[in-house]
């Protein structure tokens, strides 16, 4: 136990380093024993029950004691479609265990996840933090082969990928696919340059060069950046916080990743130009648990900035003091919204706030905070060094700039492109080679499934608006396969904090499975349509009020579809089948059941 | 800090005053917005979301957003009156809430808003989840009824400020988690408080039961909200 005592001094017994501490015993231990629970409770001066709500709130964080080797396999719909259901079953016949459960000689543990970031390499799973692409049933049987071994799990990845994929401490066999690199997050880029230029500058002027420049917020909500960093500098606090958001989670998002492995000092110039003109001395890259192989590469670009003079204090000489801290989420797609994230970076539970207060009021430790996106940060940097003007004469005059778009699917060249605002749909499709295309998901599960009729649409934030997940789907897809696997992944990252959100998106999936059974009518199509409108406009935070879209955006865009499933010829069938209910009973009695039919 | 603020609630033109929440400002103008996870004198949380209002077009919780000047707020409209029946069928539905055999019956606030929204049959169909119910000395914590509105997680603290109550893993997964030792220490007066402080019958205190007589019950003779519209009654008459 002495461990923990000095894992809880590491973290000062700091109640807003709870999920460090916990994630640093795990780190240790395997998992978080219960002794540790009551340990870390007396400590920090909180309950029990309120460490254990902490604990089971996120996906990564074990309470059990699990295998040796834990394998957590994505289950996104690019997942699905590159063959997640054999490798899946491979590990569960290699291994000797089901999925949720560790195997008999307590070797492996099967995990399933919601995406973790590597769509255009699927299906691919994390083995004990380490990333596994492509995988194949072949590639399982030697996995486990080697898990039977006892070999490290790093000794298992026998080629590394592209650029830093490779650098000595990421060793990841990922790769990059930048297919098109564009001119901004990707385009000519001197480290430093940008904050040695703001620096020069008043802090007004920044955040007037910014609003200048028209650069709307990258994680899809699309909030003037500009505006967000004057709202935070005008309120008065002896503390300001910068957060760069890095729990890309969207399913289909991979493109912070990529931006993270080749160009992590540009986001981080932007976070301390961010800093600068808010007022900040603190920065926070907050970064999803998924991405935890990234984290020692990330601290060392960070410490090569401080020697550099560009981090710390008194930075470049002009007595401007910055640093920045990286906080590892720990597995919840609800904590890429703001509010969630903040609370998260404090050692919580990653339950969205009520607003007001914005985070640029009342965030980080109550005091304002800016939270902007990776993509978002890394295009302040260009801005500063080549102007606003500069980046206005690309896109379109609303969405200027690039967009940095995580392509996936069914195409010929998934991967990472850089392109101007306002590209159509079609232009893509040609661009990334897809054939055939019946559906295109901009914008992850939360944004809009678009059928042929609507290709000749923008990419931009007045048609289609995206945080870059592009997920294409060709005609021998079936849609309500890909709708069902979304609106699990719904239901499965609620925060469960309110009833719209928590009890719908369920009745919601159990109604749409009532349809696709075949035992719909057109009133189900009404009760589902009213019910996501319902779950729409209720709900508490973005999760909520996005996470009927599958449905809603299908059902617009593919209607007859829907159609051609339910029964046109009755107004109404029951969801109970008594029958069914009944089926056991009939045959223990050895009774035949037989519908009532008089009634009719 | 008692800066007027008008606005409207359904074409009537009210006051309000800055800093205070929407369903508050409603409420001191005689209208009621239905609440059930809110609770006087505790941080709103928004969690139940039968008080939302649409303003400007726009959906928000009356517990949490502060009242503006000029809102035109849309309360007891059919739309949004559709879509808190709906929330509160959803409550019905992800529970198991058996009212005839529950003591809360007549005193409770979700059973008194059904009867005030006239549910009969929910348009959901019922989730039956198998949730347990839980044994404390000075109390039973039954999961079937709980409507994780967090009031007692707000209300009930040890001496040095740590929560009894908490909630557990996440979405519809989410329970109720009672610290036991912490729980074990209760008094007497703390158990009570928790368990009126709950709008249902998830909490009961041990030991006396059923004190109250059929009749006497708070909704027994007046829908929940009426104490609101009453006092607006009163103001219009005098």
């Amino acid at each position: 136990m002495d461990l923990i005592n000095k894992i809880l001094q590491k973290h000062c017994r700091n109640r807003t380093r709870l999920l460090a501490i916990l994630k640093d015993i795990q780190n240790a231990e395997g998992f978080i024993p219960d002794e540790a629970i009551d340990k870390i409770a007396r400590s920090l001066k909180l309950s029990r029950a309120e460490v254990e709500g902490v604990i089971t709130f996120y996906h990564f964080l074990n309470p059990q004691k699990p295998g040796k080797y834990v394998v957590y396999l994505n289950n996104s719909i690019t997942s699905e479609m590159a063959g997640k259901e054999e490798v899946a079953r491979t590990f569960e016949k290699e291994a000797g265990c089901v999925f949720g459960q560790t195997s008999p000689d307590g070797l492996i543990t099967l995990q399933e996840t919601s995406c973790i970031g590597m769509n255009d390499q699927e299906p691919a799973a994390i083995i004990n933090e380490v990333i596994f692409t492509r995988l194949t049933a072949e590639k399982v049987k030697k996995i486990v082969a080697l898990m039977r071994e006892g070999r490290s799990v790093q000794e298992m990845v026998e080629e590394f990928g592209d650029g830093a994929n490779g650098h000595e401490l990421v060793r990841a066999m990922l790769k990059n696919n930048i297919r098109k690199p564009g001119p901004v997050v990707f385009g000519d880029y001197n480290p430093g340059q940008a904050l040695r230029k703001a620096l020069e500058m008043t802090p007004e002027e920044v955040i007037e060069e910014v609003k200048k420049a028209n650069l709307l917020g990258r994680g899809g909500a699309g909030f003037p950046t500009g505006l967000k960093w004057e709202f935070c500098r005008k309120e008065k606090s002896d503390e300001h916080y910068v957060v760069c958001n890095a729990d890309e989670g969207e399913p289909g998002t991979f493109k912070d990743r990529v931006i993270l492995t080749e160009r992590p000092q540009m986001v981080f110039e932007g976070m301390a130009i961010a800093g600068y003109a808010v007022d900040a001395k603190l920065g926070l890259l907050y970064l999803r648990h998924e991405y935890t192989y990234l984290k020692n590469y990330l601290e060392y670009v960070l410490q090569k900035m401080r020697e550099e003079g560009i981090l710390g204090k008194n930075i470049a000489g002009k007595g401007f003091d910055f640093d920045i801290e990286i906080k590892m989420g720990a597995g919840a797609y609800v904590c890429g919204e703001e509010s969630a994230l903040i609370e998260s970076a404090e050692g919580k539970r990653g339950e969205p706030r009520d607003r007001p207060p914005f985070p640029v009021q009342k965030g980080y430790l109550n005091q304002p905070t800016t939270v902007n996106n990776v993509e978002t940060l890394a295009a302040a940097t260009q801005i500063i060094i080549r102007g606003a003007s500069w980046f206005r004469s690309m896109g379109t005059p609303v969405s200027a700039g690039t967009k940095v778009l995580s392509v996936s699917g069914d195409c010929e060249k998934p991967g990472i492109y850089e392109v101007e605002f306002g590209l159509t749909l079609k232009e893509l499709l040609e661009m990334v080679g897809a054939r055939d295309t019946l559906a295109v998901q901009v914008g992850g599960p939360s944004g809009n499934c678009i059928s042929e009729a609507g290709f000749n649409r923008k990419i931009c934030y007045s048609d289609l608006a995206t945080g870059g997940s592009i997920i294409i789907f060709n005609k021998s897809r079936d849609l309500f396969a890909v709708v069902r696997n979304f609106l699990d992944f719904f239901i499965e990252e609620s925060c469960g904090w309110c009833v719209p959100c928590r009890a719908g998106n369920v009745l919601l999936k159990k109604k749409f499975e009532k349809i696709i059974s075949g035992k719909g009518t057109n009133q189900d199509l009404r009760e589902i349509e009213a019910w996501g409108k319902i779950i729409k406009s209720t709900s508490r935070c973005g999760l909520g009020q996005t996470s009927p879209n599958p449905i809603l955006t299908t059902l617009t865009n593919f209607r007859e579809l829907y159609e051609s499933r339910i029964n046109r010829e009755i107004d109404f069938i029951p969801e109970f089948d008594l029958g069914q209910a009944v089926a056991e009973a009939c045959e223990l009695t050895g009774r035949k059941f037989q519908e009532e039919t008089d009634h009719v | 800090m008692s800066e007027v603020i008008k606005f409207s609630i359904d074409g009537k033109e009210c006051q309000g005053r800055r800093g205070q929440t929407i369903y508050e400002a409603a409420r001191e103008n005689g209208i009621y917005i239905p609440i059930l996870c809110h609770f006087e004198g505790l941080k709103p949380v928004g969690s139940c979301r039968i008080c939302s209002v649409r303003v400007n077009g726009r959906w928000m919780a009356a517990c949490t957003q502060p009242v503006t000047e000029g809102m035109v707020i849309e309360n007891a409209v059919p739309e949004v009156e559709d879509y808190r029946k709906a929330i509160i069928e959803m409550l019905f539905v992800e529970g198991n809430h058996f009212c005839p055999a529950c003591e809360k019956s007549g005193n409770c606030e979700l059973q008194a808003l059904a009867y005030r929204y006239q549910i009969m049959v929910p348009q959901f169909p019922y989730l039956f989840p198998k949730k347990d119910l839980e044994a404390f000395p000075r109390f039973l914590l039954e999961h079937n009824r709980c409507v994780q509105c967090r009031r007692c997680i707000r209300a009930i603290e040890t001496k040095d400020g740590r929560k009894i109550f908490a909630m557990k893993n996440r979405s519809g997964k989410v329970r109720l988690n009672v610290d036991r030792k912490l729980a074990a220490r209760m008094s007497e007066e703390q158990t009570r408080k928790a368990m009126d402080i709950c709008p249902v019958g998830a909490i009961l205190k041990k030991e006396v039961g059923f004190r109250v007589p059929i009749g006497k019950r708070k909704y027994d003779s007046k829908p929940i909200g009426s104490e609101i519209e009453e006092k607006s009654e009163e103001v219009k008459n005098e």
